[in-house]
């Protein structure tokens, strides 16, 4: 596809891709597996870390070989996507936690949330 | 100089953020990219953020590598539980007492907390510096306690406050 | 097999397992059982979409994919946690 790539760099990018996607693969496997809300929310973060991480990390060496440049704006995703997973998932925990005591649910330790 | 730049470091990020997404160091781009940075940092100015001051460079780099080894670590922890033919023996809510204050710092903290999989930050309890996390693989309560504090909270102390 | 047709299959194998990710995530959001778990799920399909786009980008040596992923994670953020708010503002005010 590419002529010029050297093949350490096809090897490490191919490895990369297949590792990222086999990650974000099994933290939507959790997904499905987990049998409560509080288990599930954990899954979906390997995908978020690691899994997009390595498809990131394959891309910024790809490209810069590729255009033999430094080519590093895939950094701007992972700072994204770090800042705001954490504010995703505890507003949704915390309305996971506020529709259980509505429907009588109380998962809550001794100490109260809020 | 203050005053035309009330926050250098978002300042300096923005300006970063703009020759990143144009990948492009010309004169024109970097002058555009001033202008933004300036304008972003006004902007910022006038909701009043509190202020905080960050020392110790050094202890930044050593907490980022300490997380980075962290998130690897959990994610390998994860994945195993996953796959693991029975699921997880329990989970649950554990509640750590803090003495972190500043706004700045708990907010780093909760970006690490929930970045390594396995743990997700609910809500943090300013009047009694009680944080409620939950945690995937809770076999001891004080372990996770114990770790937070030492591992994260120390750092994040020295850095901040 | 050199190394350009390896990576060349690893793509399309990459791009295959990032389509089960995302179909395993519709899954949990048909599923729910309740909306907590369908915003989750939904939350996961985006992440699971950006990589297949990342991996697009590598496929075919175009930068332009980069720009759609960064829209993918800022609009997925704002949709998740306006869901999310929702979920909470919804229940309370009733």
């Amino acid at each position: 596809m590419t002529p010029g790539l050297p093949d350490w760099v096809a090897v490490l990018t191919a490895i990369l891709v297949l590792l990222g996607s086999i990650l974000t693969l099994i933290g939507t496997i959790g997904l499905l597996r987990f049998k409560s809300f509080y288990a599930r929310v954990h899954a979906p973060t390997i995908g978020t870390t690691l899994g997009i991480g390595c498809v990131l990390i394959a891309s910024i060496i790809y490209f810069s070989v590729l255009q033999s440049r430094p080519v590093f704006h895939e950094v701007l995703i992972m700072i994204f996507v770090t800042v705001t997973t954490p504010i995703t998932l505890m507003l949704l925990v915390k309305a996971a936690l506020h529709r259980d005591k509505d429907a009588g649910k109380d998962h809550m330790p001794s100490h109260p949330a809020d | 100089m203050t005053a035309l730049v009330p926050h250098p470091v978002l300042s300096v990020f923005l300006l970063g953020l703009w020759l990143l997404l144009n990948q492009s160091l010309s004169p024109g781009h970097v002058l555009l990219g001033g202008v933004i940075a300036v304008a972003g940092g006004l902007a910022i100015s006038t909701l009043e953020m509190p202020r905080t001051r960050v020392r110790k460079p050094f202890a930044i780099v050593r907490l980022a590598f300490v997380v980075l080894l962290d998130i690897v670590r959990s994610n390998i922890a994860v994945t195993r539980i996953i796959l693991a033919p029975t699921p997880p023996a329990k989970s649950g809510f554990v509640t750590i007492p803090l003495e972190l204050r500043d706004h700045y710092a708990l907010a780093t903290l909760a970006c690490i907390i929930t970045s390594t999989p396995g743990t997700v930050w609910v809500s943090f309890d300013s009047a009694k510096g009680l944080l409620l996390i939950h945690v995937l693989d809770l076999i001891d309560e004080t372990t996770w306690v114990q770790l937070i504090k030492t591992r994260y909270e120390r750092a994040l102390m020295e850095i901040f406050e | 097999m050199n190394a350009q047709t390896f990576l060349l299959w690893s793509l399309a194998l990459a791009e295959l397992l990032f389509v089960m990710a995302m179909a395993f995530s519709v899954i949990r959001m048909l599923r729910g059982p309740s909306a907590q778990n369908r915003v989750l799920a939904l939350d996961a399909f985006y992440v699971a979409g950006m990589g297949l786009i990342l991996t697009f980008g590598i496929q075919t040596g175009d930068t332009v994919y980069f720009e759609a992923a960064l829209v993918i994670a800022l609009l997925g953020f704002v949709g998740t946690s306006a869901l999310a708010k929702f979920l909470m503002r919804g229940e309370t005010i009733e």
